[in-house]
């Protein structure tokens, strides 16, 4: 424990409106804290006042509509994993949540955690950028919504602005139909952090593919929806040629290689197109 | 800066005061606070799983919970299972399997492996495998673990 | 013996009840954190310490504090317990600090900044063996026959080079001590640890006290390794001395970045191979060029070099060989004992070669092993010559089967051609010396007692430490066995200086073999005791135990250990019989490799071992099981990544080790061939199952892919690079 916790300030307020009042006076979000408990541990949590949302029961849950599915942030990946709902109709996004840490994290990781924390190996957001997801971002301003492929704007950085909470997560119903894949490569079979990842779907229509989202984890600054390919495969006829690649920027760290990344990113792709041949 | 909070928890089933600082760690809660000693301490990131505990009905990494957030709970630990004379068939398979070597990793992966088999569900290696997942082992390969949570969980109620 | 009894500390481990150091607490305590450096070669040039921080309350130790030597004494006594004038490592320890708040502990260290004037530094095995870096820590040559004459007979030659990475123990209960200390009351340690005596004569030096005034305790080990050979005598020095100066127990307990950052690890290693090869397949001269990065301080890298000089050859018959090796200084945190020590390095590039060496000449490789076994009467590199029986060609038949080696290799060379997956198989041979080597053992003159106690039980003391791996079962079913009595009936002490004779350090496979047949003959002399003087008649083992104790006032029989007949080593000239005797294995991996992203998963594994009688076959198979795990980790999934000499991967988040998803089912197979002088006919064991794994799964990688893999560990990045080398 590289910290201490006796200079560390933390409150669990008791609503929406309480907790937005501290937010709003600098005090950082807390909710799973799978990533911040252990920004905390190695002594590199710079925040030292923050605000507990485990009280907030209206963050949580599942609502399903005929239009629009709604995920509360502070929706457990436990939950998401075992809804049927989320397993019918967002599969991509249930497949992730079985792949997020073991169990004992997914029932204190939260789908809103994984988003704000921004890491561009969030094993959430690839699906949510292929579901066309909205996010409902309250303040005591009042409500706004961002679509998911415009919160992030560079690394670790996006559009969340001082005293802003993610609220809820707001997707398409109907999407289970598409053929789709989630794809994470990581150090390990499990309980390991991404080195590549990919979320994709598509309507096949008469041998074309008549519709199609493509995301990609760890191989940019955030996670990526890559507009350029899912434009060059659009109306393509099966089987479809490989897309051009010049969206993706990977790194060199002590995970993996910008080549590895690349590569397996592009070979992530050909099985995908392969599949819906 | 803040003060200690006093908590109020059920712990294997008792209720304990304790006080402690907002943002520590339940583990710590646990170790210094109430002297439960059995919640071991491997990485304190949530990657190793020895410090795993069920609080109100769910498996958590008890170094990435904070105290606060423990006020109010229910919690079990490795001893508010059964002691050396009364095991439980968890425990007890793991000392028939030889699951146990060091024993560092041991009263997690029992906490882990009961979460896993509650409802008696049989299972497979495999999905053993994947529901053991954020319990490490470094002796044992994991091959009697898997004999041993095998051999107990069916035999749950 | 031969039964698997189940082990006498599960009930404690199982409950959480098992007391391991950070469980301790005393009153008063206070703890202890270490500034350590953060440059990897530089002079001190000052320390500053935040003018806002409550430094009264806190304890604070430099070098200058230490009153007797600043050094922890091992080989060279090059290694200082706390840096002096220049540090020539990251995470070298600097100072140290204790505050009886833990808070407060971390807080004031992180309020300590230590200026450096940085020097250049060593970072590889390349850079340190230019003539301007300075000796070597230690070198060998073992020499048999004439080499040259062996190139002329045979028909190929054939070159490699392999290299293998560094390796963290990653015992899950890191390391930590508790001290107390005075100079009237002298030292008492409680630790984690595997070797009590070497931290007693540690902390004699570091005090400048006699040993009778160190007291050391070992506590329930969660997992050591080898981790946890020598870095505990420098926890205990640190904990000692700032119990020493604040008169008040100090406990020092890493945190895991801190463990890995700064702790021992398995030595990097880069092996050449030269080999001669007959028409017939057989080695007609062998010449192998071996080095270890020692890392900063020479700690025990002469004697892992040693170990892996011997084991370079293999099990494998050759008339020329010529072995030269060396251990290297570099400014890495000093490498040091993990499982194997030395031997999975050397076995790795010999076991990989044998492969290459098939594909060469066009043999396959089981039958090119096969062909060139050591037999009973054949002299190793070393000139001793094997008296035993070499189980080999056995283990290599029962493997093969085991793993259906010919059915698989057939059904993969047709299904290989589709999809995404590639599967392959792949052997490794090999034998691993139990006991110190050489001279070793006689050097150490191990001890063991076992005595009768007031309440009725045979007691087995001994410094030899539980660490997980079943000793305390394994000596008390020797014990129980040799007294002819229940296994009820045999207790055994932990290990604590004042209490249990020096048996040794808890390394090199001994414990079983060489300190269990200590107490195999400690106890039959009990026996003897007990029945010459007539208890046993009309009474239980207990009661006899009991009234022997009351008729002497206590009862304790010694053994000391005695050579095995006929053993000779000369430490000059590096020959002679380098082990008592040797464990014989053969392993077959079995992988898919995903041509998608590049991943190796290892989908079976057989580890088939000869190492005289089995003691206890569920702990054995524990062995077994556990080695190999830590064996495919070395082979695909665990890198220390070093940035100018410093650890960047020092989080469990970071640095992978399997997990059990991870893992295929492995299948343990022993040949028993009792040996006449382990105890019940045992040999040594912990060991030998890490030697293997590596080569099998890569040469199992190669029968896959194609691609030749000759450094470890092989990550999907490295395959890929390899990958598309080979098809270039």
């Amino acid at each position: 424990m590289r910290a201490n916790v006796s200079r560390y300030d933390l409150r669990a307020p008791d609503g929406l409106t309480e907790a937005l009042h501290l937010v709003s006076n600098g005090w950082k979000p807390l909710a799973g804290g799978t990533d911040l408990m252990v920004l905390l541990e190695a002594g590199k949590l710079a925040e030292r006042r923050l605000a507990g949302l485990w009280k907030l029961d209206e963050l949580r849950g599942i609502e399903v509509g005929d239009e629009t599915i709604t995920l509360g942030a502070l929706t457990i990946f436990a939950e998401l994993r075992h809804s049927p709902v989320v397993g019918l109709n967002l599969p991509l996004l249930a497949s992730a949540a079985a792949e997020i840490g073991g169990v004992a994290n997914q029932n204190r990781a939260t789908l809103g955690g994984n988003l704000a924390n921004a890491s561009p190996a969030a094993d959430a957001a690839p699906a949510l950028l292929v579901y066309d997801a909205e996010l409902e971002i309250v303040s005591l301003e009042g409500t706004r919504r961002v679509p998911y492929h415009q919160f992030h704007r560079g690394y670790k950085e996006m559009d969340l602005r001082a005293g802003e909470l993610i609220a809820r997560i707001h997707l398409p119903n109907g999407r289970g139909r598409w053929q789709g894949c989630w794809r994470k490569v990581a150090t390990r079979a499990a309980q390991a952090i991404t080195k590549v990842s990919l979320a994709a779907a598509a309507r096949v229509e008469e041998g074309r593919i008549a519709e199609i989202r493509i995301a990609y984890g760890a191989v940019a600054p955030y996670p990526l929806r890559c507009h350029r390919m899912e434009a060059a495969l659009r109306g393509a006829a099966l089987p479809a040629q490989l897309p051009p690649f010049d969206e993706l920027a990977p790194i060199d760290d002590f995970r993996s290689t910008a080549r590895y990344r690349l590569k397996v990113a592009r070979n992530l792709m050909e099985t995908f197109l392969a599949s819906l041949a | 800066m803040s003060d200690q909070v006093e908590l109020l928890l059920q712990v294997n089933g008792a209720a304990r005061r304790v006080e402690a600082w907002p943002l520590e760690r339940l583990l710590d809660v646990l170790r210094h606070g109430l002297g439960l000693k059995g919640t071991k301490e491997g990485c304190g990131e949530g990657e190793c799983g020895s410090c795993v505990v069920i609080m109100d009905g769910k498996l958590v990494v008890s170094c990435l919970v904070p105290a606060l957030e423990a006020d109010g709970s229910s919690i079990t630990t490795i001893e508010g299972l059964g002691g050396e004379a009364g095991l439980d068939s968890m425990q007890q398979a793991f000392v028939d399997e030889g699951a146990a070597q060091c024993g560092f990793c041991t009263p997690g992966m029992i906490m882990a492996a009961n979460a896993l088999c509650q409802g008696g569900r049989t299972m497979d290696h495999a999905s053993i495998r994947e529901g053991l997942a954020g319990n490490l082992c470094r002796c044992t390969g994991y091959m009697k673990i898997l004999a041993a949570v095998r051999k107990a969980g069916g035999a749950r109620p | 013996m031969g039964e698997s009894a189940p082990r006498k500390d599960a009930p404690a481990k199982v409950t959480g009840r098992a007391q391991f150091v950070d469980d301790l607490t005393l009153p008063e305590m206070l703890y202890g954190v270490t500034v350590r450096s953060t440059v990897a070669r530089g002079r001190i040039q000052r320390i500053r310490f935040d003018p806002a921080f409550e430094w009264d309350e806190c304890v604070i130790v430099r070098a200058e504090d230490i009153p007797g030597r600043n050094v922890v004494p091992l080989i060279a006594d090059d290694q200082p317990c706390l840096a002096g004038q220049v540090v020539n490592h990251a995470e070298e320890p600097v100072l140290l600090i204790a505050h009886e708040d833990r808070h407060m502990a971390e807080s004031a260290r992180r309020r300590v900044k230590v200026e450096y004037e940085r020097l250049p530094g060593v970072y590889s095995i390349d850079a340190a063996l230019r003539a301007d870096a300075g000796a070597p820590f230690k070198s060998y040559t073992v020499a048999k026959g004439n080499v040259e004459e062996g190139f002329r007979r045979a028909k190929w030659v054939v070159e490699g080079e392999y290299e293998t990475g560094a390796q963290e123990q990653l015992y899950i209960e890191p390391q930590g001590v508790l001290a107390v200390a005075s100079p009237r009351e002298g030292v008492t340690v409680w630790g984690s640890m595997q070797c009590p005596y070497y931290v007693q004569r540690a902390l004699a030096a570091v005090f400048g006290l006699p040993e009778e005034m160190i007291r050391v305790v070992q506590c329930e080990t969660g997992g050591g390794f080898g981790g946890k050979e020598e870095y505990p005598s420098m926890i205990a020095a640190h904990a000692a001395l700032l119990a020493w100066k604040s008169r008040r127990p100090v406990k020092i307990i890493y945190d895991r970045a801190e463990d890995i950052a700064a702790t021992t690890k398995r030595h990097p290693s880069r092996t050449r191979h030269r080999t001669g090869v007959a028409p017939d397949g057989t080695l007609t001269a062998m010449e192998i060029d071996f080095t270890l990065d020692g890392g900063a301080y020479c700690t025990l890298s002469p004697v892992v070099l040693s170990r892996g000089t011997i084991h370079a050859g293999g099990p494998y018959r050759c008339d020329n060989v010529r072995i030269s090796s060396r251990a290297v200084a570099t400014n890495h945190p000093p490498h040091g004992a993990f499982r194997g020590f030395g031997a999975p390095q050397s076995i790795f590039a010999m076991e990989r070669h044998m492969d290459r060496i098939a594909k060469t000449i066009g043999m396959d490789p089981a039958e090119l092993r096969r062909r060139n076994f050591l037999r009973q009467g054949d002299t190793t590199a070393t000139g001793q010559v094997i008296r035993e029986r070499v189980e080999l060609p056995a283990l290599l038949e029962r493997a093969l089967a085991e793993s259906r080696w010919e059915e698989k290799r057939r059904t993969f060379a047709v299904t290989n051609g589709n999809g995404n997956v590639r599967r392959g198989m792949g052997i490794a041979a090999f034998m691993h010396g139990a006991g110190f080597t050489g001279s070793g053992e006689r050097h150490l003159r191990s001890q063991v007692a076992v005595e009768a106690t007031a309440e009725g039980k045979a007691r087995v003391l001994a410094s030899s430490c539980e660490m997980g791996q079943g000793s305390k079962t394994v000596l008390c079913q020797i014990a129980a066995e040799a007294l002819g009595t229940k296994l009820e009936d045999v207790e055994i002490a932990q290990p604590d200086t004042a209490e249990v004779p020096d048996s040794g350090p808890t390394v090199a496979s001994r414990t079983s073999m060489v300190v269990g047949k200590l107490v195999e003959s400690a106890a039959r002399d009990l026996r003897r005791t007990l029945d010459q003087s007539g208890l046993l008649e009309g009474r239980t083992f207990s009661e006899a135990c009991r009234e022997l104790v009351k008729r002497r006032g206590g009862f304790k029989s010694w053994s000391r250990y005695q050579p095995p007949p006929g053993q000779w080593w000369d430490d000059d000239r590096y020959s002679g019989d380098a082990y008592g005797t040797y464990s014989w294995a053969v392993q077959v991996a079995e992988v898919a490799v995903d041509l998608v992203t590049y991943e190796t998963s290892v989908t079976a594994f057989v580890s088939a071992q000869e190492v005289g009688r089995v003691l206890n076959p569920a702990l054995a198979e524990g062995q077994v099981e556990g080695g190999v795990a830590q064996g495919i980790g070395l082979a695909l999934y665990e890198k220390v990544v070093y940035d100018k000499g410093r650890v960047v991967n020092s989080q469990m988040t970071n640095y992978i080790m399997p997990a059990p998803g991870d893992l295929p089912p492995i299948r343990s197979i022993f040949l028993e061939t009792p040996y006449e002088f382990g105890p019940g006919g045992a040999k040594g064991l912990g060991e030998l199952p890490i030697d293997g794994p590596a080569p099998a799964i890569l040469n199992a990688v190669e029968d896959a892919t194609g691609a030749a893999v000759a450094r470890i560990p092989m990550t999907p990045e490295d395959l890929l690079d390899a990958l598309e080398r080979t098809h270039e």
